[in-house]
């Protein structure tokens, strides 16, 4: 593997069913390219919470991620509502998720701080109104 | 133990994986919800739960679980059956609620594994 090898989904709106279709794509791709598993690991959570994120916060949007011999970028382009205070949204516990979302499992406002957990870098582009990026890397 | 022993102990029927049941497991954890299971679990190789969707299989995938047990009699449809097996998951079915299921692994020497958890 020495070029990168770039990988993008479309992530559509609304279909809760299908959320986190791309991340167990990427997840297989990792492991048959033999990235260790502990890095296949932490891709695979971050990227699904952000991925779930995108769908039941967000109207979609697209997934690009860039796999190298010595880290994996994930970025996270979404067209939704924005997050109005990052810190807040960061904190443990907070959600502004509804009761509908809860009854499928999630929505306990655990996604973005367990996102940064399990990755080296990551930083939240948003603008209200028009969308959020996250752009996450996890090293090899 | 193996997903068999556990398999016993819960009255357990297999859904998914009837070829799989003698994999050593070392820990489990419990939850209907995936967040927390997400955000908590570290190294466990069984999941319990009682919330019937796909992204419980999902879930389990981005965890590395070997086996998932449906508790209080959930049956899951055969949409969710099929996206385990292409994964190669372990299913159970107990009629046992979420706390019995969980307390007859435990008294069987099942552990609650390392916590993942705190930020
Ligand atoms: N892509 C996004 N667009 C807009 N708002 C978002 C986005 N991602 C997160 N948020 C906001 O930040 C809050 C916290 O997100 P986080 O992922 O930590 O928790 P959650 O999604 O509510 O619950 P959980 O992730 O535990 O299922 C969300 O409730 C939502 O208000
Ligand atoms: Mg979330």
């Amino acid at each position: 593997m020495a070029e990168a090898i770039r990988l993008t989904y479309e992530i559509s709106p609304d279909d809760f069913t299908r959320a986190g279709e791309a991340s167990s794509d990427v997840k297989k791709k990792l492991k048959s390219l033999g990235v260790p598993p502990e890095a296949v690991r932490k891709v695979s959570i971050a990227m699904y919470e952000g991925e779930i994120n995108m769908v039941i916060h967000a109207k979609g949007g697209l997934i690009t991620v860039e796999i190298s011999p010595d880290q994996i970028l994930m970025i996270l382009a979404d067209k939704g509502p924005g997050i109005p205070d990052i810190d807040q949204a960061m904190q443990a516990g907070w959600s502004t998720a509804p009761n509908e979302i809860r009854s499928l499992g999630f929505g306990a406002g655990m996604g973005l701080p367990n996102m940064k957990k399990y990755t080296d870098e990551m930083t939240i582009d948003t603008v209200i109104g028009k969308g959020t990026t996250i752009t996450m890397i996890v090293k090899i | 133990m193996t997903v068999r022993d556990a398999m016993e102990i819960l009255n357990a029927k297999v859904l998914v994986g009837e070829d799989n049941l003698d994999q050593e497991v070392k820990s489990a954890c419990g939850s209907d919800l995936m967040s927390d299971v997400l955000a908590f679990s570290k190294d466990h190789s069984i999941l319990l739960t009682g919330l019937c969707n796909p992204q419980v299989i999902r879930t389990a995938e981005m965890l590395d679980i070997v086996c998932l047990i449906f508790v209080r009699g959930k049956m899951p449809d055969d949409t969710i059956l099929e996206m385990a097996k292409e994964r190669g998951l372990v299913v159970l079915w107990t009629e046992h609620r979420m706390f019995s299921s969980c307390g007859r692994l435990y008294q069987a020497g099942l552990g609650a594994g390392a916590f993942g958890g705190a930020f």
